[in-house]
Parts: structure tokens; C-alpha cells; sequence
């Protein structure tokens, strides 16, 4: 049901959107190419963005070093009783969405989708979205370099949002 | 802050991989990470422009301001800066809208869009204004009610009730939520007492 709804939200946005202009008497097609043309502007403005947040972001994670730092704090976690098998996940949340759907996609294929951890890689990765990639991508476009506490306040919303992730799940479904 | 997380990651990576003898691997990420960033520009590209042009339809025929006009009572309330009936309002509007129903990528070009609204109100140009951090952190903090994602990967692995999720991740989402909003709030309170 709720799946439905997501699906119709596009077609029926484009729908009204466009029967609205026809209704305001204005020329839609040309409309559409008039703002459609803006993309290219728009384009060229966040590409050296995605560009320097990849190469910042693949050479952090691939290099092993995230593996490394891991492998040194997962006995403190471990005797806080998280599931250190999330703990990846929990890390790569704000700074890679690509890097977390694939650790959430292993999650679900080698715990199952109904256990505890793919239950909780999947509150995870429905209740937070990659701050990282938003605040570079949202200031880098309209060249914003003073970005305030936007970064560290993001982040910090990120851990809050983990955390009660966590404590939700094993409320709803612990044991 | 941009900066100097960037060059931690930069710095740290490639001296952790250059430490542990990676030399190959460091040297094609590198390089590799130009064709990510071209292939995921590329993929965006047309989803931009697509939306770009549905919601120059909505500008033109006024229905961005119309929706303004109606919200403004509510979501002015968080964002004190932007005067009433202003576009950047409905752009933000439709931006968390789109994103509440997980379809981020479309939600993106408002997003963008609202920005480059929200600077065309902004005094200085290289700084956030405080409209533009409050909108980012109710970005990140995520708005999502059906993750619609998530929920096509625990059908793809077999679960029994693929949705069963979506009322915990709507608590999580709301606590974020409100736990940003709340710190966005107190630092702008304490910023105005400084000033």
C-alpha cells in the first residue's frame, strides 16, 4: 500500500503540475524547455562538487584504513551489546549512500531481511540520509564556503538518529 | 569544515594505503574515482533537467507561489528569513514532500533550486545563511516516511514483511528530526544574544 502510493506520487505530481499550467492559460511545453535548459548551468556548478567528494570519500574508504579503525574499537563495542556487524554501516551512513546500500544489500542477503540486523541496517538506512554528500552538493552549488555548524550539527543529527534506530529496534523487535 | 575533513580523508587514506604497501590499489582509486564522479554526474544530469523543467511549468503558472502562500503560516515558522509568499519556501516545500515519499533523487532539484533562492536573499555570498543551515539539517536529519529503497531490498531478499520497518524508521526520522531542529534553534538563539 504505502509502496503504491510512493509510485503514483511521481506520475500524478507531472499531472497536475502540467493540467495546472494548461488551466493558468500558459504555454507548458515551452515552460518545461525554459527551465529544463537551466540543468545544463546547474550541471557544471556540481560536478567539480561530486568529483572532489568521491575522490575525498572512495580514497578514505578503500584504502582500508575504515577496516583497520574498526577491527581496533569493535571490542568496546562489543560489551555494549550492538551488533558489531552494523557498525560498518553506522560509520559509512553520512559519508557514502553507495558504500552503505551495498553494506546494507550484504546485510539482508547474509542475516536475512527479518533477523535482527537486517531489521536494523534497514531502520538505519530508511531513517537518515548521507549528510555528507547533501551539505557538499547543496553549498558547492551555490558556492557557499562558510558553512556554519550545518556540518557538525548534520552529523550529529546522524548519531542521534542511529542510536534511537538501535534502542527503536530492539524495543520492537528485540530478543 | 568541508576543508579539513576533505583533507583528512585525502591525507589519512592515501598515507594508510602508502604505509601498508598498497601502492597499486591507492593509484587506481584515484584515478578510477574520475569515471565514478563523471558516471554519477551523468546519471543525475537528466533526472536534474527533467525537474527542472516540470517545475518551471509550476513557477510560470504560479502554482509555487500559490503553495507558498498556503505553508507559509506553518514552515515560515522555521525559517524566519525568508519573507512571506517567497518561492524559496515552496521550493523547500516541495523538496521535503518529494523526500518524505524516499524518491531522493527527484527531490534533489528542488533542493538545489531552493538554494539558489535562498542566496539570492542571503547578504554574504561565500556564508550560510541561517534559512540555508536549518533547510540543510532537516536535509540530512531525513524526512523519509516510506523508504521506498529499503523496503524494494527486503522484498528482493525474501523477508516476510518487507514494510514492517517503516514505523521505526518514521520514529528514528522523527526524533532526528526534532533533535536538529532543536540544536539549529539554540545556536541561532545563542548567535542573536551574542550579536
Amino acid at each position: 500500500m504505502l509502496n503504491f502510493i510512493s509510485e503514483l506520487m511521481i506520475p500524478l505530481l507531472v499531472l497536475f503540475i502540467v493540467i495546472y499550467g494548461i488551466y493558468k492559460k500558459i504555454n507548458v511545453y515551452d515552460a518545461f524547455v525554459e527551465g529544463s535548459t537551466e540543468s545544463f548551468q546547474m550541471i557544471l556548478t556540481i560536478f567539480p562538487c561530486i568529483l572532489a567528494m568521491i575522490l575525498g570519500i572512495n580514497i578514505f574508504l578503500q584504502s582500508g584504513l575504515l577496516t583497520g579503525v574498526l577491527n581496533f574499537i569493535s571490542p568496546f563495542l562489543l560489551s555494549l551489546k550492538v551488533p558489531v556487524e552494523i557498525i560498518p554501516m553506522a560509520l559509512m551512513r553520512p559519508i557514502s549512500g553507495n558504500a552503505t546500500l551495498a553494506i546494507l544489500n550484504n546485510l539482508l542477503r547474509d542475516f536475512g531481511p527479518d533477523s535482527l540486523i537486517g531489521r536494523l541496517g534497514s531502520v538505519i538506512q530508511g531513517s537518515t540520509e548521507t549528510t555528507f554528500y547533501v551539505l557538499t552538493l547543496y553549498f558547492g552549488s551555490v558556492g557557499i564556503k562558510k558553512i556554519r555548524h550545518a556540518m557538525w550539527t548534520g552529523l550529529a543529527v546522524d548519531l542521534i538518529g542511529i542510536i534511537s534506530s538501535i534502542i527503536i529496534v530492539l524495543l520492537f523487535f528485540g530478543q | 569544515m568541508v576543508n579539513k575533513i576533505w583533507s583528512t580523508f585525502i591525507i589519512a587514506g592515501i598515507m594508510f594505503a602508502l604505509l601498508t604497501g598498497q601502492f597499486e590499489l591507492i593509484n587506481r582509486i584515484i584515478l578510477e574515482s574520475t569515471k565514478a564522479s563523471f558516471d554519477l554526474t551523468l546519471q543525475i544530469f537528466p533526472v536534474i533537467a527533467l525537474w527542472l523543467g516540470i517545475m518551471n511549468i509550476a513557477s510560470v503558472a504560479g502554482l509555487l507561489k500559490r503553495i507558498s502562500e498556503i505553508i507559509s503560516p506553518y514552515l515560515g515558522r522555521l525559517f524566519p528569513g525568508i519573507p512571506k509568499g517567497h518561492e524559496a519556501l515552496s521550493l523547500i516545500a516541495s523538496n521535503i514532500v518529494i523526500n518524505m515519499f524516499g524518491l531522493g533523487n527527484a527531490a534533489t532539484p528542488f533542493g538545489l533550486k531552493a538554494m539558489k533562492s535562498l542566496q539570492t536573499l542571503n547578504k554574504e555570498k561565500d556564508t550560510a545563511s541561517n534559512s540555508m543551515v536549518t533547510f540543510l539539517i532537516i536535509n540530512t536529519g531525513g524526512v523519509t516516511i516510506i523508504p521506498t529503497t529499503v523496503i524494494s531490498m527486503r522484498m528482493m531478499y525474501g523477508s516476510a514483511h518487507p514494510t514492517e520497518i517503516v514505523a521505526a524508521c518514521i520514529i528514528a526520522t522523527l526524533i532526528s528530526l526534532i533533535a536538529g531542529i532543536s540544536i539549529d534553534y539554540v545556536i541561532r538563539k545563542r548567535g542573536q544574544k551574542r550579536a
